[in-house]
């Protein structure tokens, strides 16, 4: 498996090539399957598909019996390279063991069925392609049966299929290679069977993932490793300031160092930049650094942190637009004070921060181009390309790259690392080009997770549950000023406030109002989005009412949740069930609990922690999770593992962005510093329901649970409660 | 510019460029080899640990002119080597990686810690891996994946 990996991925430009001629010589002489877009793709409410292009596909039988399956998503860490091939071999029934992987370029075909663009993002990968994997799997074995059947001269009825093999009456057999080409001239049948979940061979098998041993052995190309003949490297100075240009430079110094080519104004997503481009990255960066910059930063906004919280917290006790309004709105008024929590919060700018680098490469030709990108905005970074070079977006060959990590960083809608990069491969025409921003860029380079406000009154009834909830959000819209504005409904844009806006608990007097700063740092989702503060401020409001209830911290949510909200439910029930974490906790640990849905999937967690230097030291977490059928139970595991310790960022002492005079104070790790093996779980264990549900995300819904739980824990350590992130030294 | 000679993974390899120039760039683009990631620029990261004279360490802020010919191994190279071999397999086993890009660094600084400590304690883990950043956060795995090869090389 290992070599051929390594063999498809360095044949792949051109073997993509002949998949399309091949296609067109409608068989030719080597066996090849293809398969239009599923009919059910172009169903419901999106616009009318546009032409397929180019006419690519999702299952290719090779005659050596190897089967490759195309990924219409980015792998960037979530596993979809490993569980997408999964479902669609279990319904085709191949034998798994030839089963390759790869990730396909920018075409229609290939976008998600739900959105009708080609992306990642929401935790859709297996939610939107669970059944359009399987109905590509079940046709495609039907057409298998189907050839079968021709040669024997026998109903397809009598046939069965096992293992990448047909067997028909009379112990005959075929396997899928010797079928294929014969396969590829019947039609693709407008319905096929699919399996009864009890028929699942491949679906809800921990299985391993397909691309573990090059990213072990230093083999698996990223995007940033891309190496082409003649291609030179682009660094560029970005303005201090957001929205700041270029009025004058010098860049004597910066051209002499060996290997820089060229030095020129690029005009940025707002403002503009320089970018420098050389043979090698180290020429680059060295000439960036000589490089001397007259900035224009008059006529722009300067943010200042300090003076930012000052007015958030100001707007925070006005209302704002409404986003809920359930029940009495003076029902507050009739408590009295001492039954009353005012709690006011704060959250800082995150950044992404993934651990490759941003960057895209792009060669321009003239009437065509070429562009290589770890992109999770395959429609939109490909638009964006040929605008900038004057194509369509046909005419961008665009390649989809491995990705070091991206937490929603690589799905920017102005798409403006893949337009800085076709702005100074249109420049250098014919010259490949590979823009990287370094980490000083990624840092300072905005598009954060926005900070935000809230402050929060509740008055709590005589039952100890809450009878009145007034709720105000302060933060920067992410959709405000893009295409995706229509949205924002009533000044209220949804990511804000999800989490809480639409909490299963019942609070029978529920007041939501949110206010909209405008401001220029630019602002993008990171991993799960508004649910990464709202999950924050319900679950540690819940705890405290709890605590003030003296009510067992499930026992009260389980009381306080809708009758409707059965995913909840069935976590903290299992939570509670898997009960080890209650008992033998060792002196100076407590245990904190926080549960939370967010893209259809219900998680609770209880997490051990203690002091250290000052610090959490997060020892254990038992968490429980509804994903519906986990179609991969292993890549659930992980991604709850490991999502909880990203989880943990917003926990840690320099998890923050923050701006002085219009600047960003950080610039590295050193300054903004992301969770280290120490500040992670130590240990976490996962307990998945059992369920025949349809598959839900697992990409993002670990991140929100955990630094409520955190501080919910710590608060029984030190008897405060932790409502401003980053968390201060304890 | 200038030229250089390197020891790379047991073969001696030539090179021409910026005596500045940091040993991952040479690595990188140089001589091809990708396997050893640029994160940081500031060794705050570990993504770019290779071994030099054995010992785990930052490739990104060493510069070429000073190394010499001192033995330099990087994660193309570590799978010949018996210890290096068998933390790949058990990074592979447990199912480690998710996107992937910091575990070459992570493995380096793993089979340098199973190297001076076969039987590491988690303190030890916490210690030897303190500064390889994970930004998918797999740090449980990786535990796992350390002990599962130390139990391998008894």
């Amino acid at each position: 498996m290992r070599a051929a990996t390594q063999l498809e991925k360095r044949s792949q430009i051109d073997r993509r090539g002949f998949l399309r001629v091949s296609a067109s010589a409608a068989g030719g002489l080597l066996v090849a399957l293809y398969l239009d877009v599923p009919a059910f793709a172009q169903e419901g409410n999106q616009a009318p598909p546009q032409k397929v292009y180019p006419p690519d596909a999702f299952v290719h039988i090779r005659n050596d019996g190897k089967i490759l399956i195309t990924v219409n998503r980015l792998e960037f860490g979530q596993g979809v390279q490993t569980s997408l091939p999964m479902i669609l071999a279990d319904e085709m029934d191949a034998d798994w063991s030839q089963v390759i992987a790869e990730l396909a370029p920018a075409a229609d075909v290939y976008k998600d069925p739900i959105f009708g663009i080609q992306m990642v993002g929401g935790s859709g990968s297996i939610a939107h392609s669970f059944g359009q994997y399987r109905e590509l799997g079940a046709r495609t074995r039907a057409m298998l049966i189907a050839a079968a059947a021709d040669r024997w001269h026998v109903s397809p009825d009598q046939c069965r299929t096992e293992n990448s093999v047909v067997f028909g009456p009379g112990n005959r057999s075929a396997r899928y290679a010797e079928l294929a080409k014969d396969a590829a001239r019947k039609p693709i049948p407008e319905k096929a069977r699919l399996k009864n979940p009890s028929e699942f061979r491949i679906i809800g098998k921990k299985v391993r993932r397909l691309d573990s041993r090059p990213k072990c052995d230093g083999s698996l190309k990223f995007g940033l490793d891309l190496d082409l003949p003649g291609m030179k490297t682009a660094i560029v100075a970005h303005p201090p300031v957001f929205g700041g240009k270029v009025r004058g430079f010098d860049d004597k110094h910066a051209r002499a160092i060996d290997g820089v080519r060229e030095v020129f104004e690029i005009p940025l997503t707002k403002g503009s930049g320089l970018a420098v481009v050389a043979d090698r990255f180290w020429a680059a960066k060295l000439a960036r650094d000589r490089l001397k910059i007259d900035w224009d930063l008059t006529g722009i906004e300067h943010p200042d942190s300090s003076q930012l919280w000052s007015s958030y917290k100001e707007l925070a006790h006005k209302p704002g637009n409404v986003a809920v309004s359930r029940g009495d709105e003076k029902a507050m008024d009739k408590i009295a004070a001492r039954s009353r929590i005012v709690a006011e919060y704060e959250f800082p700018y995150l950044a992404h921060a993934p651990m490759e680098p941003l960057n895209a490469t792009v060669r321009f030709n003239g009437d065509r181009a070429e562009a290589w990108v770890p992109s999770q905005f395959q429609t939109m970074d490909q638009m964006a390309i040929a605008e900038v070079l004057g194509l369509k977006p046909e005419q961008v060959t665009f390649h989809t790259e491995f990705a070091g990590g991206g937490f929603g960083r690589r799905a920017t809608i102005d798409a403006h690392v893949p337009r800085e990069a076709a702005l100074i491969a249109k420049r250098l025409r014919g010259t490949p080009v590979k823009l990287v921003w370094t980490r000083e860029d990624d840092v300072r380079g905005g598009y954060y997770r926005p900070m935000h406000a809230h402050r929060v009154e509740i008055g709590i009834g005589p039952d100890g549950l809450p009878a009145a909830w007034r709720h105000v959000v302060v933060g920067q819209s992410l959709l405000a000023g893009t295409p995706f504005a229509m949205m924002i409904k009533n000044g209220v844009d949804e990511t804000a406030v999800e989490g809480t806006s639409d909490t299963s608990y019942n609070v029978p007097n529920f007041h939501v109002s949110v206010h909209h700063p405008t401001l220029n740092v630019p602002v993008l989702w990171w991993r799960s989005v508004g649910h990464t503060h709202n999950a924050f401020v319900m679950e540690t409001l819940i705890d405290e009412l709890a605590t003030r209830a003296k009510m067992d911290p499930i026992a009260y949510r389980r009381r306080l949740l809708k009758a409707d909200a059965k995913k909840l439910r069935s976590v903290l029930d299992l939570l509670a069930e898997k009960g080890a974490w209650r008992s033998s906790v060792p002196k100076g640990r407590a245990v904190g609990v926080a549960c939370h849905e967010s893209f259809g999937t219900a998680v609770a967690c209880a997490v051990e922690v203690s002091i250290e230097n000052k610090r959490p030291k997060i020892h254990r977490v038992t968490v429980a999770v509804n994903c519906g059928l986990a179609v991969n139970p292993l890549t659930v595991e992980s991604q709850f593992q490991a999502g909880l310790g990203f989880g943990v960022t917003q926990l840690m002492a320099r998890g923050a962005i923050t701006f002085k005079d219009g600047r960003v104070e950080q610039r590295n790790f050193d300054g903004y510093t992301p969770p280290y093996i120490i500040d992670a779980p130590v240990n976490v264990d996962v307990h998945i329901v059992p369920s025949g549900e349809a598959p839900t995300g697992c990409g993002e819904p670990p991140v929100p649970v955990i630094s409520p739980a955190v501080v919910n824990a710590l608060a029984k350590l030190t008897g405060k409660r932790y409502r401003s992130l980053p968390l201060a030294s304890l | 510019m200038a030229t250089y000679h390197l020891n790379v993974n047991g073969q001696r390899k030539q090179v021409n460029v910026d005596p500045s120039t940091p040993l991952l760039w040479v690595l990188r683009e140089e001589l091809n080899m990708t396997g050893t990631k640029y994160g940081c620029g500031i060794s705050a990261c570990g993504a770019c640990t290779v071994h030099l004279d054995g010992i785990a360490t930052r490739s990104c802020v060493v510069p070429v002119s000073l190394l010499n010919d001192r033995p330099i191994v990087t994660i193309e190279g570590i799978g010949a080597d018996p210890v290096g071999r068998t933390v790949q397999d058990a990074w592979v086993d447990k199912d480690v990686v998710q996107c992937g890009y910091c575990q070459s660094g992570q493995i380096m600084s793993a089979v340098a810690l199973l190297k001076a400590t076969p039987k590491p304690t988690d303190a030890n883990i916490e210690e030897s891996m303190g500064g390889n950043l994970c930004r998918c956060a797999t740090y449980v795995r990786i535990r796992e994946a350390i002990k599962s090869a130390s139990q391998q090389l008894k």
